[in-house]
């Protein structure tokens, strides 16, 4: 392995080298390289396809609801009745006396059915009587386009923060390295509440942005914007050891641009660590943001999303556990995978990466 | 080492500064609207919104806004507008909670963050280290909340294994016995993610650390194991947990306890915002936020100098 030199010998080099060479070692990009570790690692493969599953299980929200459980995440079917095994069940108990005489509470909504009402309630029911595995799965829908989506406004900005800081350094480092150091004087958690309480009340009416108050936009926004020094403070760091290298001294003196250094030099070197920082970012989003939610402050009823599914079922975790544990369990099994995916990255993508997440 | 001290005890202040005024930006600035009616909540009457444009001095430029917000800040007259208490002395009410909470659980999650980094780190590629980094990938994947509400339904009084009290926080002054037992089931529940975290960091370090030339020099002159490991090895790979704990603890304290304590119903100080995003009450959670960026800049300051002082290469001349 090439990598065992004690020399700096980094994945940089070996591209730099292999551009020389120009195809001499052939199919051999560092990108290749890494794809051969990261295929060895079947852990890693196979927690990223659990991923992937999950994602196009949630994808598929619409179509179950139709199809399978005929009704909508947020329609109500209290004082219902449905059909199992033959017989009509309520799908809230009414309570009261049984056949044996004995006292039932009302209000319970009905459990887990797996298939044997015929695909509804799959998981149950909650207090107003909706199919939790439909919730569940249009609240999959929203808790990973706010964990994917607010990765992705991170990240660029983050980008874009570390690049600049770190290839004019000077005054502009100055500015945003403050910047990065006002955000992170601010716990996460209690910025975010913040942030996402004052937006909740009337929304964002400014700059000619307008943003309604139930929006999705809001808990996106807030998680990037909170999470931002996060990635942006090491990627800056790379960028400032990256700048004193020779090949940007190269690129500088053959007279390119500002910009094509920062785009085409700089960038690509910090490619592996953006793609692992991405990862392991969209676990840390699905996580805030079901905090965020579960304490009123991220994705706003009756729009579900697993963290305010869980606020939901708390109250009811005596007589109706499932309404707690199942959204919880698909937190667990989504962020699990990312974090063991983003693991096995990183280590492929550099056995000796410093890549750390801090929060 | 004292002019680093002062140096960045102004830094500190002006950091304190900036986030007030970003404190003050978020919950005056940014909403549209009237603020004086969103800051009086839902149960405002017309009196109430009168009386708080008034004092936070709504009609004059933004300078003076957010020097009367400030003011009453810190002169303790800031008061909440849905349960007309004062703010100020909820959040000095909430403190005993919170610390008891939070010291706990930091003991744990040093304890065996640390210890169980160790073991992984000395059983490297063999199964006691999978079966750790395992678990510790599960620990950190775990939300807290939902990880609480859990513990509360398995352990607490009148579910399945119940030995627990089911929330609710118990003053030491009051009685000991009941403060440690109210407080087991939250100080571990918060301190799982950590020691996940402690251990995985701790297993790095080591790792990292037992390649370095000076433990090979350590190893050739003939010390024995142990000295080396704990002398060498050990005293490097604890300094960057040193930091990590610093800041940890300081957002833990500040506000990052407010999952665990709304769960277990400790009326702490993370309780007390929580209630308040409840009711869209926003003077409790101003308050908090600055009570919060506070210890963490404080605690930042504290983890400088004590960082400076363990690695004397990174102590300014």
């Amino acid at each position: 392995m090439a990598t065992e030199s004690t020399t700096d010998f980094t994945l940089d080099t070996a591209a730099a080298l292999a551009a020389d060479e120009e195809g001499a070692i052939e199919g051999k990009s560092p990108w290749l390289l890494a794809w051969r570790r990261l295929r060895r690692n079947y852990v890693a493969i196979g927690f990223f396809f659990l991923f992937v599953a999950i994602v196009v299980l949630c994808l598929c929200a619409p179509l179950y609801a139709n199809h399978v459980a005929h009704t909508g995440p947020n329609t109500g079917h209290l004082g219902e009745t449905f059909t199992r095994n033959g017989k009509q069940v309520p799908v809230v108990s009414k309570g009261g006396f049984d056949a044996s005489g004995q006292f039932h509470a009302g209000g319970i909504p009905i459990g887990p059915q797996l298939w044997h009402a015929g695909g509804r309630y799959v998981f149950g029911a909650d207090d107003q009587g909706r199919d939790v595995a439909v919730r569940l799965l249009y609240g999959g829908l929203n808790s990973l386009l706010v964990g994917i989506g607010s990765a992705i406004i991170c990240t660029l900005f983050a980008i874009i923060f570390a690049l600049l800081a770190g290839y004019f350094g000077g005054k502009t480092d100055w500015v945003i390295s403050r910047g990065f150091d006002l955000i992170w004087a601010f716990p996460v958690l209690l910025l975010a509440i913040a942030l996402g309480t004052a937006l909740s009340i009337n929304g964002f009416h400014h700059f000619g942005i307008n943003i309604q108050s139930g929006s999705l936009w809001i808990p996106i926004l807030v998680i990037s914007i909170v999470l931002i020094p996060y990635v942006g403070r090491p990627l800056r760091g790379q960028i400032l050891s990256l700048r004193e290298k020779e090949f940007i001294e190269a690129a500088t003196a053959q007279g390119a641009s500002s910009w094509r250094v920062m785009l085409s030099e700089l960038l690509p070197n910090i490619a592996s660590s953006i793609l692992v920082f991405f990862t392991l970012i969209i676990a840390t989003n699905i996580l805030t943001e079901a905090g965020l939610s579960f304490l009123g402050a991220g994705v706003q009823p009756p729009n579900p999303s697993w963290g305010t599914m869980i606020a939901d079922g708390q109250d009811r975790i005596a007589t109706a556990p499932w309404l707690t544990i199942i959204p919880g369990i698909m937190i667990v099994l989504t962020v699990l995978s990312l974090n063991v995916f983003g693991d096995g990255l990183r280590d492929a993508l550099d056995p000796r990466a410093k890549v750390r997440m801090d929060a | 080492m004292i002019p680093f001290i002062i140096r960045r005890l102004i830094g500190a202040i002006l950091v304190l500064i900036a986030v007030s005024f970003i404190t003050y930006l978020i919950f005056i600035k940014i909403p549209g609207g009237d603020p004086a009616f969103r800051i009086a909540g839902r149960t405002a009457t017309a009196q109430n919104i009168a009386d708080i444009r008034e004092k936070l001095r709504l009609n004059d430029p933004f300078y003076d806004q957010y020097w009367a917000m400030m003011k009453s800040l810190f002169s303790g007259s800031l008061v909440s507008y849905s349960s007309q208490l004062n703010v100020v002395d909820q959040i000095k009410a909430g403190i005993p909670a919170t610390f008891s909470l939070c010291i706990g659980a930091a003991i744990i999650w040093l304890f065996f963050g640390i210890l169980v980094g160790i073991i992984a780190a000395m059983t490297a590629g063999r199964w006691p280290d999978s079966a750790i980094t395992t678990l510790a990938l599960i620990g950190i994947s775990l939300p807290v909340f939902w990880l609480g509400l859990i513990a509360r339904y398995l352990f607490a009084e009148g579910h399945p294994f119940s030995f627990l009290p089911d929330g609710g926080y118990v003053p030491f002054t009051s009685n000991p016995w009941q403060w440690f037992v109210h407080l087991l089931m939250p100080w571990w529940v918060l301190a799982i993610l950590f020691i996940g975290f402690y251990g995985r960091v701790m297993r790095s370090n080591i790792l990292d650390t037992i390649n370095e030339d000076f433990v090979r020099t350590a190893k050739a002159k003939g010390l024995p194991y142990r000295r080396v490991m704990v002398k060498h090895v050990l005293r490097n790979s604890l300094i960057p947990i040193v930091t990590l704990f610093g800041l940890d603890f300081a957002a833990v304290i500040g506000g990052s306890a407010i999952l665990t304590e709304t769960v277990f119903d400790l009326k702490g100080v993370g309780w007390y915002a929580a209630q308040a995003v409840q009711d869209l009450d926003l003077p409790p959670i101003m308050g908090v936020t600055i009570y919060a960026t506070f210890f963490i800049v404080l605690f930042s300051v504290i983890v400088d100098v004590l960082y400076a002082y363990l690695d004397p290469r990174i102590r300014p001349t």
